[in-house]
C-alpha cells in the first residue's frame, strides 16, 4: 500500500502561491502566500491536481513523494528523521 | 550490582566514590576550575581506550540506553547501528557536534574546556564502530576556553594512531548548530541548514555519511566503552538510568553546569546550584527551543527525556532556567522570541517572515504598544509555524511560544489589552 505526499523545499519556494491558488483544497496559502500543507496523505482523487500544481511550481519548490505506507513508519525512516534534527 | 552483563565487565571503576558527588561520571575527576585535563592524566584517571570490536561497542552502547544529548534525544546506539549497517562503500566522518549556539547553555562548552579528552575517545570509538576514516570536531568559535582545550587535546594525541582529526570552529549563531548547517559549514563555510534528502547519514561532510553527534554524548560513550552499560545505568533515579549535564540558570545560589542523576525530580535538582534565592514563578526547560512551565507543575517533574516526553515537554539540551516571582514572563518570552527571529538563517519565508511577525508582535506586546489584534494574530502565527522549513527552528520557536501563551496567558492579556504588567513588584520602568 502506497500513499503520496506533497512535500516543499523550504528553501526553495518564494511564496508565489500558485500551489494554492491552483488546488486550495490541497494547500492553503498564509499571509505572505507561503503554503500550509495537511497532514494527510494526497488522496488518489486529487492525485491529477498534486501532479499539476508540482508541475507548475515556478521555483520547483513542491515535489509529490510517493511512500510505502508501511515501510514509512517502520524504524529506519525514524532514523532518518530524527538524524536530521538539530544537533545530532 | 548483579544486573551486570557478562560481556561487559568493567575492567577499573573509576575513583568518583571518594567525591562529595559519587554519581559524577562525565565531570568525575579534577576541579572544572583547573580547565581541561591534559592526556596523561586522563588516561591516568581512567585507564586506556578498550579496543572493542565494533559490534560489541555498539551493542554496549544500546544495552546503556544513552539517548543523545544534543536536544533531539535519539538513541545514540541505534544510530550508530544504522550507520554501521548501511550499504555503499563510502567510508563515513564523524561530526563531533560542539557548536553550542543555545545562549543559555554552558554544558558542551564546559565539557570540551575540561574534559577534552573525553570527547575524543568518544569521537574515536564512533569512528571505529561504523568504519568512519574521518573525524571532525566542530567547535563554536565564542567558546574560547574549549576551542583552545580541543586543539590541545588532539595535538596531545597527534602520534596516537587514530584516524585523522580536524578541528573546525562553528561561527557564531543559534542555527549554525543543526546538524546539516554543521555540515554545510565544514563543506562550503556556510552555516546555514540545508534541504533534506540529501540526509547527513547519507551524504554529508565531503558528500560522504556521516553521523552527527553532540559532544556530552561522546564523553559518555567513552565512559560505557570503558567501564560497560550496567555501570552507566547504576545510578539514575525513578526508573531513569545514567547521568546528564545540565545548565542552570536564573535565582539560583550558583547558576551552572551540573551533573545530574537522570531521572532526579526538579526539586532535588536546584540544591546543586545552592538553591533558589527568592520565589520562582516559571521555568524555561529544555532550551529556547523548549517550553515554558509553571513552577507548581516543575518541581516534581523528572528530569528524564522520557518521562519529560510523556508530559510533551523535552530534556533538549538539559536547560533549566529559572523565572523569578518579581520578573514577567511575557517580557522574558519576548526576549526570547526576538532571539529566535533574529536566528532564522533567512532562508525559508514562514521562519523570515511568521517567526520574524511573531518576534515582532511579542515584542509590541511586552512593551504595552500592542496593536488591537496582535495577540490573536501571535496566536494564529505560533500554530502555523510547525513544519514549514528546512530545519527544526522554527518547530522549536513555535513549542517555546505556545508554553508561553498558555502558562503566561493572563500577563499576555494583562499586556495586549490593558496595556500593563500585572506581575506584582515588576519594575515599572524595567521593558
Amino acid at each position: 500500500m502506497s500513499e503520496h505526499r506533497l512535500r516543499v523545499d523550504w528553501i526553495r519556494c518564494e511564496g508565489y502561491g500558485l500551489c494554492g491558488d491552483y488546488a486550495p483544497e490541497l494547500v492553503e496559502l498564509d499571509e505572505w502566500r507561503y503554503p500550509i500543507l495537511g497532514p494527510d496523505p494526497v488522496s488518489v482523487s486529487r492525485l491529477h491536481d498534486a501532479q499539476r500544481i508540482v508541475d507548475c511550481c515556478p521555483v520547483r519548490a513542491l515535489r509529490l513523494e510517493r511512500q510505502d505506507a508501511g515501510r514509512a513508519r517502520g524504524p529506519r525512516a525514524l532514523v532518518g528523521r530524527l538524524m536530521s534534527t538539530r544537533h545530532g | 550490582m548483579s544486573l551486570r552483563a557478562p560481556d561487559a565487565a568493567p575492567r577499573r571503576l573509576p575513583a568518583v566514590a571518594s567525591t562529595a558527588h559519587d554519581h559524577h561520571r562525565i565531570l568525575a575527576g579534577p576541579a572544572l576550575a583547573d580547565g581541561a585535563e591534559p592526556h596523561h592524566a586522563h588516561i591516568g584517571r581512567l585507564g586506556p581506550l578498550p579496543r572493542e570490536r565494533p559490534s560489541d561497542l555498539i551493542a554496549q552502547i544500546e544495552q546503556s540506553g544513552l539517548l543523545g544529548r544534543g536536544g533531539a534525544g535519539f538513541p545514540v546506539g541505534r544510530k550508530w547501528r544504522a550507520m554501521a549497517e548501511r550499504r555503499g562503500h563510502a567510508r563515513p566522518v564523524v561530526l563531533a557536534n560542539g557548536a553550542e549556539g543555545e545562549p543559555a547553555s554552558a554544558k558542551d562548552r564546559t565539557l570540551m574546556a575540561t574534559r577534552p579528552h573525553l570527547v575524543i575517545d568518544g569521537a574515536v570509538l564512533a569512528a571505529a564502530a561504523i568504519g568512519a576514516h574521518e573525524i571532525v570536531f566542530y567547535v563554536g568559535r565564542e567558546h574560547d576556553a574549549a576551542v583552545r582545550a580541543m586543539g590541545q587535546a588532539m595535538a596531545e594525541r597527534a602520534n596516537a594512531g587514530h584516524v585523522p582529526m580536524r578541528l573546525v570552529t562553528a561561527p557564531i549563531g543559534y542555527v549554525a548548530g543543526e546538524a546539516t548547517a554543521a555540515v554545510h559549514y565544514v563543506n562550503d563555510l556556510d552555516a546555514r541548514p540545508t534541504s533534506t534528502p540529501p540526509r547527513m547519514s547519507e551524504r554529508g561532510v565531503d558528500g560522504r555519511p556521516t553521523l552527527v553527534q553532540n559532544v556530552e554524548s561522546l564523553a559518555h560513550v567513552a565512559l560505557i566503552a570503558r567501564f560497560g552499560p550496567a555501570w552507566y545505568r547504576s545510578v539514575g533515579r525513578n526508573g531513569a538510568a545514567g547521568t546528564a549535564l545540565v545548565t542552570i540558570g536564573g535565582p539560583v545560589a550558583r547558576p551552572g553546569v551540573y551533573e545530574i542523576e537522570l531521572g532526579t525530580r526538579l526539586r532535588d535538582v536546584l540544591p546543586a546550584a545552592g538553591g533558589t534565592t527568592g520565589p520562582v514563578s516559571a521555568l524555561a526547560l529544555g532550551g529556547y527551543f523548549g517550553s515554558w512551565v509553571r513552577s507548581a507543575d516543575a518541581w516534581d517533574l523528572r528530569m528524564d527525556p522520557l518521562a519529560l516526553r510523556e508530559r510533551s515537554l523535552s530534556f533538549g539540551c538539559g536547560m533549566v532556567e529559572l523565572l523569578a516571582g518579581d520578573e514577567c514572563g511575557v517580557r522574558a518570552t519576548a526576549g526570547i522570541m526576538t532571539f529566535m527571529a533574529r536566528s532564522s538563517a533567512g532562508q525559508c519565508g514562514p521562519c523570515v517572515l511568521g517567526l520574524g511577525a511573531i518576534g515582532d508582535a511579542v515584542a509590541r506586546i511586552a512593551s504595552d504598544v500592542a496593536e488591537p489584534t496582535d495577540l490573536e494574530r501571535l496566536e494564529a502565527w505560533t500554530g502555523r509555524l510547525a513544519g514549514r522549513g528546512a530545519c527544526r527552528h522554527p518547530d522549536g520557536a513555535a513549542q517555546l511560544m505556545s508554553s508561553a501563551l498558555d502558562v503566561f496567558g493572563a500577563d499576555f492579556a494583562s499586556h495586549a489589552t490593558r496595556g500593563r504588567c500585572d506581575v506584582p513588584g515588576v519594575a515599572e520602568d524595567a521593558a
